[in-house]
């Protein structure tokens, strides 16, 4: 790989051990993909603090929180002191929210051995926004902004909607970045990778969250992780916002890989059909119409069976402040019923607007909660005795299910929020 | 699998040569474990040893401990490099790596694994490579040796 002199120096040691330790991942990482130099960042998204007891236990066997960063940031056995981060650093979601212990399951040591974490973390400079839509509180890179980011519904967001280039990175790309502000140029760093390689050709109408839910579960299905291009021949009526299009391709990202895709007159690089495949043959057309979307549907409601549900939950990806609106909306003068639980996910930033607008109040006193830094998924938590739960996420109907072997029903906001005042799923195609 | 155990790698005879790319330099050697299936990280392994969790891999239950994997690659979450990192740090990480679909997820995971690790070959492992097979892994030199199950002689 090609250095410049100022990456080579910080590799010889001319920054300290930390920052060299950070220059021996990067370019062991970007010699195994076959990339010819690193590229400048000052924009990662990741996860560092310490969550788990064996991270506990490495920080208090001594070396505390930099003995972490050394090996879950920088892959590094030997213990080197953390400097300040030199990138604008936001942190993702957490397995659990801090606030909500008892929801959790978690004892308070772990919470306290947390706190020390998280406010270490901040002080050596991350944004504590513990959320996996950073774009919605405050990181909205520009368009060609070479980014770091991890979280794979985040990544397929500033792509394809922001136009912004970034791989999938891990937690140790992720650390070596935001010490040294480099990252590999490989991939979606480049114009080619980014250009439209399969077709997907709308033959019905897509206008509510649920079905650009739907539209992108059927799309990464079939395309896995190459990089498609939505095209209707009438063009999109409705032009499809933040909620939808965060559905959207945390679904196709989901069912498959997509970290990129275009929608023809809405994206960013695909003012047109032809832009989006920038001189590219389609592999392959897929046509999207009414049996296929009833197909995705039938296969993302495949393990609900019994009416009978103990859980909604929704916020995934992280409720937008118009979601919060809509479902306080929805439930306002309704209770939620005695056997089942309502949760809703947001990062802390929106929960203190939702507090300021009078939402929580409305919510909570339904019966129902809101939460923060996490969600089901990630914390693996569901309310005590839960069969079976009602999503309105597509993403979260893939992996609740398959994490903690229960049965999911996906709908529509409305049909989540009355299946939680009736504790029954009452839902059905729409 | 458990009368392999007492196999052990057969003479230069009967030795199949593929070459590729170094992605991880080292030298590992052990038996096979081929999936046509791709892993997930995050979710799809067990870190603490090294088994496949997800439902409906063929691999469910089956561990990658000690063993030379051979696959098309990675897929799922961006939490890939971190969960067979943690494998390492658990003792169940695979002896070596070879697949076909270069990824982020895959290079930083084996970077992090620290297992000898190859790509871009001139014959798909896939096809050539079977599970109970005895594999040799010279990342440095780009070349894989494969000794068939069934000309692995008693030791």
């Amino acid at each position: 790989m090609q250095l410049t002199d100022h990456e080579k120096a910080m590799l010889d040691g001319r920054d300290g051990p930390a920052m060299q330790k950070a220059m021996d991942l990067l370019v062991r990482y970007g010699e195994a993909l076959g990339a010819e130099r690193l590229v400048e960042t000052n924009n990662v998204c990741a996860t560092i603090t310490a969550t788990t007891p064996f991270q506990r236990d490495l920080a208090l066997k001594g070396g505390g929180m930099d003995a972490v960063f050394s090996e879950f940031s920088l892959d590094s056995r030997e213990v080197v002191q953390i400097p300040k981060f030199k990138t604008f650093t936001s942190h993702l979601q957490l397995g659990f929210d801090p606030n909500q212990p008892e929801k959790f399951g978690l004892s308070e040591e772990i919470v306290q051995f947390y706190n020390k974490a998280e406010k270490h973390t901040a002080k050596l400079g991350a944004q504590i926004m513990n959320t996996c839509t950073p774009y919605q509180v405050g990181n909205i890179p520009t368009r060609g902004e070479h980014c770091a980011w991890m979280e794979s519904s985040a990544v397929v967001y500033c792509n394809s909607v922001l136009g912004a280039r970034t791989n999938t990175e891990g937690r140790e790309s992720c650390g070596a970045a935001m010490l040294t502000g480099r990252i590999p140029d490989w991939g979606y760093h480049r114009d080619e990778p980014r250009r439209a390689t399969h077709v997907i050709e709308l033959d019905i109408e897509v206008e509510s969250v649920q079905d650009w839910g739907l539209l992108g579960y059927f799309m990464g299905d079939l395309v896995q992780e190459r990089v498609p291009v939505v095209h209707s021949r009438n063009g999109i009526r409705k032009i499809p916002n933040l909620p939808r299009l965060k559905h959207f391709g945390a679904a196709a990202s989901s069912s498959g890989g997509v970290e990129m895709y275009h929608i023809a007159g809405i994206t960013p690089e695909a003012l047109t059909l032809e832009q989006a495949l920038g001189g590219n043959k389609p592999v392959e057309t897929f046509r999207y119409g009414e049996s296929e979307r009833r197909a995705t549907y039938e296969k993302i409601n495949a393990t609900g069976k019994d009416a009978e549900i103990q859980y909604v939950m929704l916020g995934c990806p992280h409720y937008t402040i118009e979601q919060i609106w809509e479902a306080a909306q929805l439930i306002e003068g309704r209770k939620v019923h005695e056997n089942c639980e309502l949760w809703i996910f947001t990062p802390r930033a929106i929960k203190s607007l939702a507090d300021r607008n009078g939402y929580t109040e409305i919510i909570e006193k339904a019966g129902g909660i809101i939460m923060s830094d996490s969600c089901s998924a990630m914390s693996r938590a569901v309310p005590k005795g839960t069969k079976t739960v009602a999503l309105d996420s597509a993403k979260q109907a893939h992996y609740l299910p398959a994490i903690l072997g229960v049965d999911a029903w996906f709908g529509t906001t409305a049909q989540c929020i009355d299946a939680a005042c009736t504790g029954r799923w009452n839902g059905g195609y729409q | 699998m458990s009368e392999t155990v007492a196999l052990q790698p057969a003479q230069a005879a009967g030795v199949i040569t593929i070459r590729g790319r170094k992605v991880v330099p080292g030298v590992a050697e052990g038996e096979a474990l081929v999936t046509k299936d791709r892993i997930s990280g995050w979710g799809g392994i067990d870190s603490r040893t090294g088994t496949v969790i997800e439902t409906r891999h063929e691999l469910r239950g089956q561990s990658f401990a000690g063993k030379v994997l051979v696959f098309p690659g990675a897929k799922g979450s961006s939490g890939w490099s971190a969960a067979f990192h943690m494998a390492r740090l658990s003792g169940a990480a695979p002896a070596a790596f070879l697949f076909n679909e270069m990824t982020t997820k895959m290079a930083l995971g084996a970077v992090v694994t620290h297992a000898p690790s190859m790509t871009d070959f001139d014959r798909d492992p896939m096809t050539v490579i079977e599970t109970g097979d005895w594999v040799r892994v010279d990342a440095d030199r780009g070349v894989v040796e494969i000794t068939k199950k069934k000309d692995r002689r008693p030791a």
